[in-house]
């Protein structure tokens, strides 16, 4: 029989400390609705569990030099209910608030989405496309590290084995700026990700776009971050040309399998598709066109 | 007695449901709710692979681990002969039954079960399965129906000869058995026919995905008396199997039916039981099995997959003047798939002249088919309801005309024997013609389908007993688990002989040792058969007390009248005396002859077969393929609703059943012949925002032969969901999907190949 021990530190050192000093598999437990689930099913067994939910100011949501800073172990339903970050950015709370359940949400956290390093990760391509900050700490210290640059491959993420996420910086928002998240899934709730695809624009005051980040879930083996489909958007207003030309690049940064959950084929169309609908949503919040939710 | 034509105080009302409180307040004691002192867990060792010989199976490391009480695998097992019954909804073989419970020799799909353990925890018995070593030699498997057809597919059964072809096959296959209907010349009807029409199409087998894991308890006593406390659709049903698997008298064995969390026909047989017993006999003490969601999907049964071609012939006016199909249905690894039901029902709507139908049950490396809602016919009727929605369109006629102008009436012959009787459908088609959903206008993009359904019903072997307990208060139980709401239906036909309040009748179920035998729920048989059975056990009482009235005023009972749950005289003749109600006559029943309570047995016949038509609106993404199904209603000729609210429940959850066989659900399968997809993640029923409301339409065509003019109601909503979701895509998009599920990467699919 494993023996399972479980830590609850209230200091970052001792967090780290007792991760560093773990022989056998140590987990970092958030929310634990990735986790929990896992070790039930019998996938993973961990003989460590250091839950980070009690070292101060991992929990809750601060606005710090114009831009917002989530912690790591913030729940999903605390971050649907924040006003600032709904008028901000309406494309990551509503990809956050499309992970499971209304009980799973408040416990769900975007680190443990991130970390979880899932492709179809709902909160993850919105996370991306924010261009948001990771603060890591570990042994060494602490460091800022892009999102992007966290999940290596299906299930593995850069940190060390001392290392989790402590919060999420989140840029200071310029003027006509929004962002905008939707997956599609075969049903309409309780499913994970066929493809996913958040976008973020900044536009300037005729309409065009100046900034524009694009990222897609479920289309290979970690979500992606689509320069080129960026840049096409760049520079133009969102007419007929520049959305063939998006769904065009969406598909082309496609590198999916074909899996219970979609067909290469099907799965790289629909990515065109939403990154298309994406766009165009994003694109109407900036001009101040609608803030309603995409879903 | 009949009370078709009577007023009716109770019968037909909406009183609370008996088991909702329990239910929801989670109090109600399902098959995993119920331990034992000194209970040990028992576990179940799956095969990974989809076809091997069993070489060897060393369980020795298992037995000597503490905390393991008992191991057992087929050698501790009887070796049961081939033996045929018909029981329920299909054919069961008691040999195959066995292997079925613990693989003998061969494993043949995924998810066998070769061993069990008996442990003091389940995380002991999870090692100890760790520690059973099994020696397999795999062999070549086959899933699909076609390819286990195909002439050079592994063989499942070295002795399986194909029944129903002559002269008798010489080379076994995996072809169990051909079955054949005729009526009339096909050919002629063909050659007379002004258009022609035929097409080819495949459905996924679905499995029934009740909410409650298989599960029981077992006790073994020194004495060798067995205990056994599990749901199902039957407790008599797991008394019988478990004693013949076992090789024990049933006398020995008493099960006690738990609350059941949805069956839908896939708990009309055993998996657990005679191995819970037998580990429970090996080990000497109480042994529960539960089974986990993966166990359910792996190793039990779901109805059918299906290969079935369709061929109409029709005069111009739209009479149909031919019909053929071939169907070839699925059976999972032993033989009995619902092929034959399936050859009955597509074509029991209609009255056609000339009928041709061929049907193959075919094995293959895949869970054994277990009964899920009017077995079969969903399958044939997704095919010819799709083919007359598409002869519809070709002779230019409106599809419900098309149908009135073809439906079986009363007199109607069908082409596997009997005659329609009392039967509704012209009823349910003349409501869809007059419902406000039909006449509604379609808003744009959408498009709308109708398919219709037919079921058999069945009746047979009930008891019921009715007690008049001591203050007056009403007792009816029977042999039969509440799976659509039959506590309250019995119930209620109780109060309403007895002209007393639904609030004075309890409606239990008696385990096996307590009542006579009553066959189990299967065939939309209960409220029919078991109701008919409480009614006369209900009148029987009503006799009794007449008599005992009778008794008290000195007259004769004949001159006693029986009305609003009381004794009259009937008449000034028979004397002046004051009413006696049912708390005075149990009072007085001492002194009268002692209790009152009467049993009845029946083997019910007269089950009157039901008709149903469904309409449904969908809209569809034309870009992702995602189909909403934004309206839907449900017709259907329900005899006469005991309780309207059950019997709209179970329209709506057959409805919301076939959504998901139409659109989401099937099972996926990895190159190693392994389920891919065994847990309610990516076997996808539909979620309640997937659904919009359905409206369920009770048309009342009453049976003659039930007392009430009941009707079995269960099976026939699942019967047109597919045909009418597949016309209503149809209809918004101009394309015939074929192959079920109808998922968004296969509507996408067609759209691009469309052009």
């Amino acid at each position: 029989m494993s023996n399972l021990s479980y830590a609850a530190p209230t200091s970052v050192d001792d967090a780290v400390k007792l991760l560093a000093g773990s022989s056998g598999l140590a987990k970092v437990l958030s929310g634990g609705t990735d986790l929990l689930v896992q070790m039930r099913s019998g996938r993973l067994k961990p003989d460590l569990i250091v839950d980070t939910k009690k070292i101060p100011g991992i929990i809750g949501i601060r606005e710090e030099n114009g831009g917002f800073v989530i912690g790591a172990g913030t729940a999903g339903a605390v971050v649907e209910a924040h006003a600032g970050l709904n008028k901000a950015w309406p494309g990551l709370v509503e990809a956050l608030d499309l992970i499971g359940s209304t009980q799973v949400q408040g416990r769900c956290s975007l680190a443990g989405n991130l970390c979880n390093a899932s492709p179809a990760a709902d909160s993850v391509p919105a996370l991306f496309a924010a261009g948001a900050i990771a603060v890591v700490v570990g042994s060494k210290g602490k460091r800022e590290v892009p999102v992007e640059q966290i999940p290596t491959a299906p299930g593995r993420t850069s940190l060390a084995k001392d290392e989790f996420i402590l919060e999420f910086k989140l840029p200071v928002r310029p003027a006509r700026s929004s962002d905008a998240y939707l997956r599609f899934i075969p049903r309409t709730e309780m499913d994970i990700a066929v493809v996913g695809c958040g976008i973020s624009v900044t536009l300037n005051e005729a309409g065009v776009c100046t900034a524009a980040r694009v990222s897609l879930g479920a289309v290979a083996p970690t979500v992606l971050l689509l320069a080129d489909a960026a840049a096409i958007l760049v520079g133009h207003t969102l007419d007929a040309d520049t959305l063939a030309k998006l769904d065009a690049a969406a598909q082309a940064a496609c590198k999916p399998i074909n899996d219970k959950r979609g067909t290469i084929e099907y799965r790289t169309k629909v990515a065109g598709v939403l990154a298309r609908r994406v766009a165009a949503i994003a694109f109407d919040r900036a001009a101040g066109k609608s803030t309603g939710k995409a879903h | 007695m009949n009370y078709i034509d009577s007023s009716l105080k109770v019968v037909g009302t909406r009183p609370l449901r008996p088991d909702g409180v329990d239910k929801v307040t989670g109090r109600a004691l399902y098959s995993a709710d119920t331990r034992a002192a000194g209970m040990l867990w028992g576990k179940i060792l799956r095969s990974p692979h989809a076809h091997a010989r069993i070489v060897k199976i060393d369980t020795s490391k298992a037995e000597a681990m503490a905390g393991v009480y008992a191991v057992c695998s087929a050698a501790d097992f009887p070796d049961i002969p081939s033996e045929e019954a018909f029981v329920g909804e299909g054919p069961m073989n008691f040999r195959d039954l066995a292997q079925n419970v613990m693989a003998r020799g061969k494993v043949l799909y995924e998810g066998h079960a070769v061993a069990a353990v008996a442990a003091s925890t389940p995380a002991v018995a999870d090692a100890a399965l760790a520690a059973i070593e099994v020696t397999y030699d795999v062999l070549p498997y086959v899933i699909d129906v076609e390819d286990a057809m195909a002439a050079d597919a592994p063989v499942l059964h070295d002795d399986m000869f194909t029944a129903g072809v002559d002269p008798k096959p010489t080379k076994a296959s995996n072809i169990a058995k051909v079955v054949k209907f005729k009526k009339g010349d096909v050919e002629a009807g063909f050659a007379a026919a002004d258009v022609i029409i035929e097409d080819s199409y495949t459905t996924q087998p679905v499995h029934q995905a009740y909410i409650e894991p298989h599960a029981c308890l077992a006790t073994c006593a020194a004495d060798g008396q067995v205990t056994i406390h599990a749901s199902s659709q039957g407790h008599f049903m797991i008394r019988a199997y478990t004693a013949k698997l076992l090789g024990m008298d049933m006398s020995n064995i008493r099960v006690n039916p738990a609350e059941i969390g949805g069956g839908f026909g896939g708990k009309t047989l055993i998996y657990i039981e005679p191995v819970a017993v037998k580990l429970s006999q090996k080990s000497g003490r109480p042994v529960k099995i539960q089974m986990s969601r993966e166990d359910v999907f792996r190793g039990t049964g779901p109805t059918s997959g299906a290969s079935v071609t369709v061929k109409l012939g029709a005069k111009k006016d739209g009479t149909i003047v031919a019909a053929q199909t071939v169907l070839k249905f699925q059976a999972g690894a032993f033989a009995g798939s619902p092929i034959n039901p399936g050859c009955m029902c597509g074509f029991a709507l209609y009255d056609i002249e000339n009928i041709d139908v061929l049907g193959y049950d075919v094995v293959s490396n895949r869970p054994k088919v277990a009964a899920y809602r009017a077995p079969g016919a969903p399958i044939a009727s997704f095919a010819v309801e799709s083919l007359i929605d598409d002869l519809a369109s070709k002779l230019g006629m409106d599809p419900l005309t098309l149908r009135q102008k073809n439906m079986a009436k009363n007199g109607t012959k069908t082409h596997y024997g009997p005659t329609h009787q009392n039967i509704g459908f012209e009823q349910v088609l003349a409501a869809v013609q007059t419902h406000p959903h039909w006449k509604s206008a379609l808003p744009a993009g959408q498009g709308r389908g109708l398919a219709c359904g037919f079921w058999f019903n069945i009746g047979g072997e009930s008891t019921a007993t009715v007690h008049i307990n001591e203050d007056g208060s009403v007792t009816v139980a029977t042999g039969s688990p509440d799976i659509g709401g039959s506590r309250a239906s019995m119930g209620m036909m109780v109060a309403e002989v007895l002209g007393v309040d639904i609030s004075m009748v309890k409606a239990t179920i008696a385990d096996t040792a307590s009542i006579g035998f009553t066959h189990l729920t299967g065939g939309s048989r209960v409220t029919f058969a078991t109701g008919m059975a409480a009614t006369q056990a209900a009148e029987k009482v009503v006799d009794e007390l007449k008599k005992r009235a009778a008794m008290i005023w000195e007259i004769q009972p004949d001159a006693v009248e029986w009305r609003d749950g009381k004794a009259f005289p009937a008449g000034s003749n028979a004397g002046g005396f004051e009413p006696l109600d049912l708390a005075e006559l149990a009072l007085k029943a001492a002194r009268t002859g002692g209790p009152v309570n009467a049993e009845v047995s029946v083997n019910a016949q007269g089950a009157g077969a039901g008709f149903g038509a469904h309409i449904c609106d969908v809209s569809v993404d034309k870009e992702t393929g995602h189909v909403k199904i934004e309206r839907y209603t449900a017709i259907q000729d329900v005899g006469k609703a005991i309780h309207p609210s059950y019997v709209e429940g179970q329209i709506q959850g057959g409805a919301a059943q076939g959504i998901g066989w139409a659109l989401s659900e099937e099972y996926i399968y990895s190159n190693k012949g392994q389920m891919d997809n065994p847990g309610f993640l990516d076997y996808r029923c539909p979620v309640a925002s997937d659904l919009p409301m359905i409206e369920a339409v009770l048309v009342e065509v009453p049976n003659p032969r039930h007392p009430f003019g009941v009707r079995g109601v269960g099976e026939v909503p699942i019967v047109p969901p597919m045909a009418a979701v597949a016309n209503a895509i149809k209809g918004a998009t101009g394309l015939r999907m074929p192959d079920l599920p109808m998922t968004p990467p296969k509507i996408r699919a067609a759209f691009d190949a469309a052009g």
